[in-house]
């Protein structure tokens, strides 16, 4: 069972805000998606191997091969405010 | 100060550090770890990113087969286990230096496990992504707004080895040298230009302490982002005497990361990203694992030099150097010194050991770092023609560097140099002698001194025969007779 302050440590680590109303029925839903995958601790799974990729595909490496970069300008076209040659951010520091 | 020795109590326990060593390397490749977007070496801000290093949706990462050879190249380097497959996984946090709000890392599958260089067990190395450059606005100066940071990608994405130590270092001393040792290694291998200054070698230290010969493990602190050795010594050393003294009070460490200011040599606490210990690692989906192939493995031993270490106990055992330990490792961790010597095989280990000492105390200061000793005027047969004459006594040590002060300028043959020079020991032993008398009879004062037992006082005297003999006398044959004719 998830409980409120889970809840809201990993709102937190997601960088969302919850209202009030919303932390109960969060850890109801959490908790619920907790049960299912709880569903594969029924299962015999000694020696199996935990499943990072669902297909067993290795080796697909890329040659050091320099591509042409973004001009800068198309880079930052889309970032909510830039400066005349980077992204503007808030300070992490403020 | 010492805490906790000298005070004269009892009771008063000893200390002793604990500390494991966490590198990350830039490494030398020519494009970044998962984009084709070029290393970057003070181009403009922001021209040399891709959908990928972006972190735009939908753009995927594609590993760099250069990367993981180097990351391999480390890990024979470091004697590890080479992981047959290993995954990369994304470590989570929000920063404004990573786009995607992950990094990609490796976590409990990386490409090498264990392993040891010189006296310091090697827990993992592991490949990952830089993150990208923030500067803060106040540095630029050109926008007036207190609470904003600019974001430049061109570093974001670069390919980086992580090395993490066990906990096998005692001292800040021992964590100096073996970064260094480190270091050496890393550039002989090619994998990385290893300048500090510049950030490729940046070196964060766990520090605990414990009563000394105990098996605990106190509570360790993180030491961050240290980019000389002289910082990392000094900041290791502050760190366990602040850490000795909490003890020492009966106070508790607190474990924290924390940041050392040379300037100040205060350390303080730093509030930021790596507070929060939650990185919720999981294993990144758009990399497929690493596969290393017999093939890949087989490239990377083709690849590997010998190694600095390998080198010095080569110089110091191998039966034609004998070289002492100091001189053998000075040559070995310069490599174009130790190329230069092994350019020419020595006839003797006398002849190494001159030869060595030759080129490091005459010729490496004279060239400078900038160019390799192979690429300058003087030849190696020029050094081994001044050895020779060294060693048959045809030229004094001062003539030998009026030799080298001449062909480090203009090259050439250095018997014609020491021809033309005059730089022959022209004094036989009653020739020099006859000087020395000489010099003698001109410095009474300084005479009497050295017979009322003042050794120092021979500069006059050894100042006038080298005068004498323009400089080509040979200092310790004209002190030696000095003393002989004082009688002292
Ligand atoms: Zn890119």
């Amino acid at each position: 069972m998830i409980d409120r302050d889970e809840v809201l440590h990993v709102a937190r680590l997601a960088r969302l805000r919850l209202s009030e109303q919303e932390i109960e029925p969060m850890a109801a839903e959490l908790s619920s998606v907790l049960d299912n995958i709880a569903k594969i601790e029924e299962l015999n799974l000694d020696g199996v191997p935990p499943t990072s990729h669902v297909v067993e595909v290795t080796g697909r490496l890329r040659a050091d091969e320099p591509h042409e970069p973004l001009p800068r300008e198309v880079a930052l076209a889309q970032a909510p405010a830039v400066s005349d040659d980077g992204f503007l951010v808030p300070s992490p520091q403020a | 100060m010492d805490v906790g020795r000298g005070s004269g109590r009892d009771d008063v326990v000893e200390y002793e550090p604990v500390i494991g060593l966490e590198i990350h390397v830039q490494l030398s490749t020519r494009t970044k770890m998962f984009c084709g977007c070029e290393l970057s070496f003070g181009e403009p801000p922001n021209t040399r990113t891709c959908p990928v290093c972006l972190g735009l949706p939908g753009a995927l990462p594609v590993a760099n087969a250069k990367a993981i050879h180097f990351g391999l190249m480390i890990g024979m380097a470091l004697e590890s286990e080479l992981a047959p497959r290993s995954i990369f996984h994304r470590k989570n946090y929000f920063y404004p230096d990573l786009p995607k709000g992950y990094q990609i890392s490796q976590y409990d599958e990386p490409l090498c496990r264990g392993g040891r260089l010189a006296d310091v067990r090697v827990h993992r190395v592991h490949l990952e992504e830089d993150a990208a450059k923030l500067v803060h606005v106040g540095e630029s100066g050109r926008i007036h707004a207190s609470d904003a940071s600019i974001v430049d990608f061109n570093r974001g994405g670069t390919p980086l080895a992580e090395i993490v130590t066990e906990p096998d270092v005692r001292s800040a001393e021992q964590a100096g040298e073996w970064l260094r040792l480190l270091r050496v290694t890393l550039g002989r291998l090619g994998v990385s230009d290893v300048n500090m200054e510049e950030g490729s070698l940046r070196c964060d230290a766990n520090i605990s302490v414990r009563p000394a010969g105990s098996d605990e493990m106190g509570t360790k602190t993180e030491l961050k982002n240290m980019n000389s050795f002289r910082f990392i010594e000094r900041g290791i050393k502050a760190e366990v005497i602040r850490q000795e003294k909490l003890l020492a009070r009966g106070e508790k460490v607190v474990q924290e990361t924390l940041h050392f200011d040379p300037s100040s040599g205060r350390i303080t606490t730093l509030r930021s990203k790596e507070e929060a210990h939650d990185y919720r690692y999981f294993p990144e989906p758009d990399l497929v694992p690493i596969a290393v192939s017999e093939e890949m493995l087989d490239t990377a031993r083709a690849s590997m030099p010998e190694l600095p270490l390998a080198r010095a106990e080569r110089f110091e055992h191998d039966p034609s150097y004998m070289l002492d330990t100091e001189v053998a490792k000075t040559l070995a961790f310069r490599t174009d010194l130790g190329d230069f010597l092994e350019l020419r095989r020595p006839e003797s280990p006398d002849e190494a050991r001159v030869r060595a000492n030759l080129i490091i105390n005459e010729l490496a200061p004279r060239v400078g770092t900038d160019v390799p000793l192979a690429d300058s005027m003087v030849t190696p047969d020029a050094v081994v023609t001044i050895s020779g004459a060294l060693m048959r006594k045809e030229i004094s040590i001062g003539g030998a560097r009026q030799a080298f002060d001449i062909l480090v300028e203009e090259g050439g043959d250095a018997d014609a140099i020491i021809e033309r020079e005059g730089l022959m020991s022209a004094e036989g032993g009653d020739e020099l002698a006859a000087v020395v008398e000489a010099a003698i009879a001109a410095n009474e004062d300084a005479a009497q001194k050295i017979k009322a037992g003042n050794p120092k006082a021979i500069g006059p005297i050894v100042g006038y025969v080298m005068r004498e003999t323009q400089g080509r006398a040979d200092g310790g044959e004209v002190t030696r007779l000095v003393h002989e004719q004082l009688g002292v």
